[in-house]
C-alpha cells in the first residue's frame, strides 16, 4: 500500500507541473490584452497600456513569466489579478463558499434522488416505474442546464414570478428570514443541477445494482429466506455502490470547480463565473491560478479514487 | 447658421432682448444642442443658468435599499486606475469631482462652490486659466477636511508617469496652484477653450491626499484604498467583492441638505445584459441597470406589462465604416497598410462614394439597433453644436451603379466590377457581435447588386481591440480594405476625439500602432484646422473648425458614419434617475429617489 500511494504521488507532481506549462503556454499564447478597454477610449493616451503591460511584466519572454510563475507559487504566492490588485488567493476564497453550497447541495440532490429511484428501478427491470425513470433520466441528461436554466428562470421567476433569479451573497436579513432567502434563492440553480447529475447518476446505479442482483451470492440470500428488502439492502446495494463511490470521488473537483454556465445564469458569484470574467478580461493570473486549482483537485481526487478501489475491492492488487 | 448670426444672437442675449431659454430653443432649431449654446454663453460671459435636478425629498434617508445592477462588474474602486466605464461608475458611488455634466450639457457643482465663468472673472479672457472655488465644510467619509491640497494631490497623483494613470491625459499638461484652502487655480500651457476637463466628470474625481499620499508613484497600484475607498459622496463604503457585488450606505454628513433618499446602496455585477435587463424590467428584482446591449425589439417586448422601462439617453459614441486608402496587402518596410503605398481601388474616389449609397443606415436602425442608435451622416454627432449641416447619407444602389458606371468600371462574367485588371473585391472585418455581423450582411447584400463582391471577416472582439502588436488581425493595424466598430466620445468636446484625424496620430510600425488615427488618410486641410482649434478661444470658429474636419474625413468617404448610438438603461417604474449622456450613469447617484 505505502509503495502504491509514494508511486501514484510521483506521478501526480510531473503530471502537474506538465499540465501547469501547457496552460501558461496556452494562455500566453492566446490573443488578447487585459487593457484592451483603454484601446477604443480616446481619453486614455495609449503610454498608460504600454507602462501597465511594462508594470506587470506582460512584455516579458513566456519562459521568463513562467519560471516567474513558478517560483512564486511554490512560495505559495498566487499572484494578483491584473484587473483589480487584489491577490488570487483572497478572489479564490470570496467565491469558494457559494460554489460550495449550490453545487454541494446540488450533488447531495443528485445522490438523493438518484440512489433509490435507480435501486428500485433496476429491482423491477421493464416495469412501468423503471421504464418512466428512464424517460426522464434520458430527457434529463440530454437537456443542456443553460437551456433547462433558462426555462425555470421563465417559468419560477417571470410567469409566476416565485423566485428570484439573481443570486446574491448580501442577503439582507437576519435569523430564519435569512436561512429562507438564502435556500429561495439557491432553489433553481440546484435543481438545475441537481436533476441533470440525477439524471446520469440514476442510470449509472441502476446498470450497477442489475449487475450485481443476478450474481450467486444474491440467489443464495434469498435462498436463506431472507426478506426481499434486506437482500437488497445489505447484499446488493452494498456492493453495487463500489463503482458509484468512485463516480462521485471524480465529481468532487466539480463541486470546488463551479459549474460555468448555471453560476453565470443565475449571478452566482462562485469560481466558475470568477474564471469566465477572468476569460473575458484577458486576466491572466486569474485564468491561470483556477484552471490549475481545477487540475490538481483533478488529480486529487483520481489519487483518492485509485486508492478507494483498492481498499474497497482488494481484488484490484497493489501492484 | 454661421459665426456672424450666433454672434448676433449673443449680443441680443446679453443687451436682455433675447432671453437664455430662448437663445438656447433658437439655436435647437438649427441642430445646435443646449451644451454648447450653453458653453457659447459661458465664452461671452453670459450668467449659467442654474441647473434644476428635480429631487423631490424633504430629508435625507428613509428609502431603504437601492439595487443596480452592472453586469460588467467592477474589479477595482479607484476612478484614476478604471479600466473602462464599469470601474469608474463603480468609484463613483463614493467619489465625487468638483462638478459634472448633466444631460443639457451644464455643470453641475459637487465639490466646487460655483462654476467658473468669464462673468465671475474665475476664466481668464486669454483662456490660460482657471480657478475653482472649492465647497466649504466638505468632509471625507472619515471626517477629515476636504481642502485644496486634495485637489493639488489628485492632479500630481493622475500626472505622475510612475502612477500609470488612466487619466494621466488630463493633468499631465496643467499646472495646480492652491490660492488658499478653499481655492485652486489651473494654468494651462496654451490656450485651452475647454477648460473643464481636470477635475470634472469621470475623470474628476478627487481622491483624499491623506489616504493616498504614501501610493503615490510605483506603489500606486498596493494601495489598500483601490479597494476600500474613502471619499465624500453621498455613500460611505461598507463592502467589496470584485466583480460580484459592491455595498455602501448613506453618508449622514453629506455635503448636500436632504440627500440622499436611499438608506443603502447595492452594485451587483455578473452575467448579461439580457438578463440583466429581464432582472429590471420584468421581474423588478433589481431597481437600476446599465449597458443594456440588447437589441431593441426584446427590450420593447420586457417592457409590455413589466416594472420596469428602458431610457434611451443620447452619447458620442459612433458606429462607422472605415475604408482603407492604403494597400492591407502588400507588405512594405515590414508593415501592411503603410501610409506609403495606395490602395488599388478603393484610392478611386467613386468607388468610395459608391460604397458609401450601398450602406441602408435607414433599415440597419430600424431593424438592429432600434432605439439603440440614430443613422447619421457624420462622424461628430454630440453635442449637437458640433454636428455638420453638411454631410446627407442617401441608400441607392442605382446611384451606386451610375458612380461606378461613369467611372469605368466595367462588369465581368463574374457579375464583379474590373478597370485596367484590378477587380472591386473587398475583405470587410469587425468584430464579433450580433447586430455587427448583421451589419454586415446588409452591405454585402446591397455591394454584390453593384457589382462589388465583399468578403466578410469578423474577429473576437477580445483580439480584434487589443493592443497586441504579433497580431495582424487588431482593429488598429488595420490590415484589411473595411472595417467597422464603435469609437466613444466621453467629453461634450470634441477635441481629443478629433485626433483620430490628424496625421500626427496615424497607427503605424513606428508607434507600435498605438496611434489614434486608423483609417491613415491625412488632409493637410485637416490638421490645420486642428492646430487652430486647439487654440482658438471663440466656441464659435472653433465649431466651424470641428465641423470642417469632420466633412474632410465623412466627405471623402474615409470615414463613413453608420449610426449615432444611443446608451440604453433600465430602470424601475417607480424610481427617479438623473441620466446624462456627457457623465456616467451613477453621476448623480446622491438625487436618484423614489417619489
Amino acid at each position: 500500500m505505502g509503495t502504491y500511494l509514494v508511486r501514484r504521488l510521483l506521478i501526480a507532481l510531473p503530471s502537474l507541473l506538465g499540465i501547469s506549462v501547457v496552460l501558461f503556454t496556452v494562455l500566453a499564447l492566446a490573443p488578447g490584452d487585459p487593457f484592451e478597454e483603454m484601446a477604443t477610449n480616446p481619453n486614455i493616451p495609449p503610454e498608460v497600456r504600454l507602462a501597465l503591460r511594462a508594470k506587470f511584466g506582460i512584455d516579458d519572454p513566456v519562459y521568463i513569466r513562467y519560471i516567474r510563475w513558478l517560483t512564486a507559487m511554490l512560495q505559495g504566492d498566487w499572484g494578483f489579478s491584473f484587473a483589480s490588485r487584489v491577490n488570487v488567493d483572497t478572489l479564490i476564497l470570496q467565491r469558494l463558499p457559494a460554489t460550495i453550497f449550490v453545487i454541494g447541495s446540488s450533488q447531495i440532490l443528485a445522490l438523493a434522488i438518484a440512489l433509490p429511484v435507480g435501486i428500485y428501478a433496476a429491482t423491477r427491470p421493464y416495469s412501468i416505474f423503471d421504464q418512466i425513470a428512464n424517460t426522464f433520466a434520458f430527457i434529463g441528461f440530454s437537456l443542456p442546464t443553460f437551456f433547462t436554466g433558462l426555462l425555470f428562470i421563465l417559468v419560477f421567476s417571470i410567469w409566476l414570478d416565485w423566485l428570484p433569479f439573481v443570486f446574491r451573497t448580501d442577503i439582507d436579513a437576519t435569523g430564519w428570514r435569512w436561512y429562507w432567502e438564502q435556500i429561495r434563492q439557491a432553489i433553481m440553480p440546484v435543481m438545475v443541477l441537481g436533476l441533470f447529475q440525477a439524471a446520469s447518476y440514476t442510470r449509472y446505479v441502476r446498470s450497477a445494482v442489475l449487475d450485481v442482483i443476478r450474481l450467486d451470492f444474491v440467489t443464495t440470500a434469498r435462498a436463506k429466506g431472507l426478506g426481499e428488502k434486506t437482500v437488497v439492502v445489505r447484499h446488493v446495494v452494498r456492493n453495487a455502490l463500489i463503482p458509484v463511490v468512485t463516480l462521485v470521488a471524480l465529481q468532487m473537483p466539480t463541486v470546488f470547480g463551479g459549474a460555468i454556465v448555471t453560476e453565470q445564469i443565475f449571478r452566482i458569484p462562485g469560481i466558475g463565473s470568477l474564471l469566465i470574467s477572468a476569460i473575458l478580461a484577458n486576466d491572466t493570473p486569474v485564468i491561470m491560478a483556477v484552471t490549475f486549482v481545477f487540475a490538481c483537485l483533478v488529480v486529487t481526487f483520481n489519487l483518492i479514487a485509485d486508492v478507494l478501489y483498492g481498499w474497497l475491492d482488494p481484488r484490484i492488487a497493489f501492484r | 447658421m454661421n459665426e456672424t448670426e450666433i454672434h448676433g444672437m449673443v449680443a441680443e442675449v446679453k443687451e436682455g432682448k433675447l432671453s437664455r431659454r430662448g437663445f438656447m430653443q433658437r439655436l435647437a432649431a438649427f441642430g445646435v444642442a443646449a451644451p454648447t449654446a450653453w458653453h457659447i454663453l459661458d465664452f461671452h460671459g453670459v450668467a449659467q443658468a442654474q441647473s434644476l435636478t428635480a429631487y423631490k425629498p424633504t430629508k435625507a434617508g428613509g428609502g431603504g435599499p437601492l439595487k443596480i445592477l452592472l453586469w460588467q462588474a467592477p474589479t477595482l474602486l479607484n476612478p484614476h486606475f478604471a479600466i473602462g466605464t464599469k470601474d469608474q461608475e463603480g468609484s463613483r458611488v463614493f467619489y465625487e469631482p468638483l462638478a459634472g455634466w448633466d444631460n443639457e450639457g451644464n455643470l453641475v457643482p459637487f465639490l466646487a462652490a460655483e462654476i467658473p465663468s468669464r462673468e465671475n472673472g474665475s476664466v481668464s479672457a486669454d483662456g490660460l486659466s482657471v480657478t475653482w472655488k472649492l465647497k466649504p465644510n466638505v468632509k471625507w467619509h472619515d471626517g477629515k477636511p476636504f481642502t485644496a491640497d486634495d485637489c493639488l494631490f489628485t492632479a500630481a497623483y493622475a500626472a505622475d508617469a510612475a502612477t500609470a494613470a488612466t487619466t494621466i491625459g488630463t493633468y499631465k499638461d496643467i499646472k495646480v496652484e492652491k490660492i488658499d484652502d478653499l481655492t485652486i487655480k489651473i494654468t494651462f500651457p496654451k490656450p485651452t477653450p475647454f477648460w473643464a476637463d481636470a477635475f470634472v466628470g469621470a475623470a474628476g474625481m478627487i481622491l483624499p491626499k491623506h489616504v493616498f499620499e504614501p501610493f503615490k508613484g510605483a506603489a500606486s497600484r498596493d494601495a489598500p484604498a483601490n479597494l476600500k475607498p474613502v471619499g465624500t459622496s453621498a455613500y460611505k463604503f461598507i463592502d467589496f467583492k470584485p466583480g460580484d457585488i459592491l455595498r455602501g450606505e448613506r453618508n449622514p454628513d453629506y455635503h448636500i441638505p436632504n440627500q440622499p433618499f436611499f438608506d443603502t446602496v447595492e452594485v451587483k455585477g455578473g452575467g448579461d445584459a439580457v438578463s440583466a435587463a429581464r432582472a429590471v424590467i420584468q421581474t423588478g428584482e433589481f431597481d437600476y441597470a446599465w449597458n443594456m446591449q440588447v437589441e431593441d425589439e426584446i427590450l420593447l417586448r420586457m417592457e409590455r406589462g413589466g416594472r420596469g422601462k428602458a431610457i434611451p439617453v443620447s452619447s458620442g459614441n459612433i458606429e462607422f465604416i472605415m475604408l482603407n486608402t492604403t494597400d492591407p496587402w502588400t507588405e512594405v518596410d515590414g508593415e501592411r497598410s503603410s501610409v506609403k503605398t495606395k490602395h488599388p481601388t478603393l484610392t478611386d474616389p467613386a468607388v468610395r462614394k459608391a460604397i458609401n449609397l450601398l450602406i441602408d443606415r435607414d433599415s440597419v436602425q430600424k431593424f438592429i439597433y432600434g432605439r439603440g442608435g440614430k443613422a447619421t451622416a457624420n462622424f461628430v454627432n454630440a453635442p449637437p453644436r458640433y454636428v455638420s449641416p453638411n454631410m446627407k447619407y442617401e441608400f441607392s444602389i442605382d446611384k451606386a451603379n451610375k458612380i461606378l458606371d461613369d467611372a469605368g468600371w466595367v462588369r465581368g462574367a463574374d457579375g464583379i466590377r474590373a478597370k485596367d485588371g484590378k477587380k472591386l473585391k473587398f475583405v470587410y472585418q469587425t468584430s464579433i457581435n450580433a447586430p455587427r455581423q448583421k451589419n454586415q450582411a446588409i452591405v454585402k447584400q446591397a455591394a454584390q447588386r453593384a457589382g462589388i463582391d465583399i468578403e466578410l471577416k469578423s474577429v473576437t472582439a477580445s483580439v480584434f481591440f487589443s493592443s497586441d502588436v504579433a497580431n495582424p488581425d487588431t482593429y488598429s493595424k488595420f490590415y484589411c480594405d473595411i472595417q467597422m466598430y464603435t469609437t466613444t466620445m466621453l467629453q461634450p468636446d470634441p477635441e481629443r476625439f478629433m485626433l483620430q484625424l490628424v496625421s500626427w496620430e496615424i497607427a503605424n510600425k513606428e508607434n507600435k500602432w498605438q496611434g489614434r488615427n486608423i483609417s491613415r488618410y491625412s488632409s493637410k486641410e485637416a490638421d490645420e484646422a486642428f492646430q487652430e482649434a486647439q487654440n482658438s478661444l471663440d466656441p464659435a470658429r472653433r465649431t466651424a473648425l470641428f465641423i470642417k474636419m469632420n466633412d474632410i474625413f465623412c466627405g471623402e468617404n474615409i470615414l463613413v458614419p453608420v449610426l449615432a448610438r444611443t446608451r440604453m438603461a433600465a430602470s424601475s417604474n417607480n424610481l427617479v434617475v438623473q441620466p446624462s449622456g456627457w457623465d456616467l450613469d451613477l453621476w448623480m447617484l446622491n438625487a436618484w429617489f423614489r417619489p
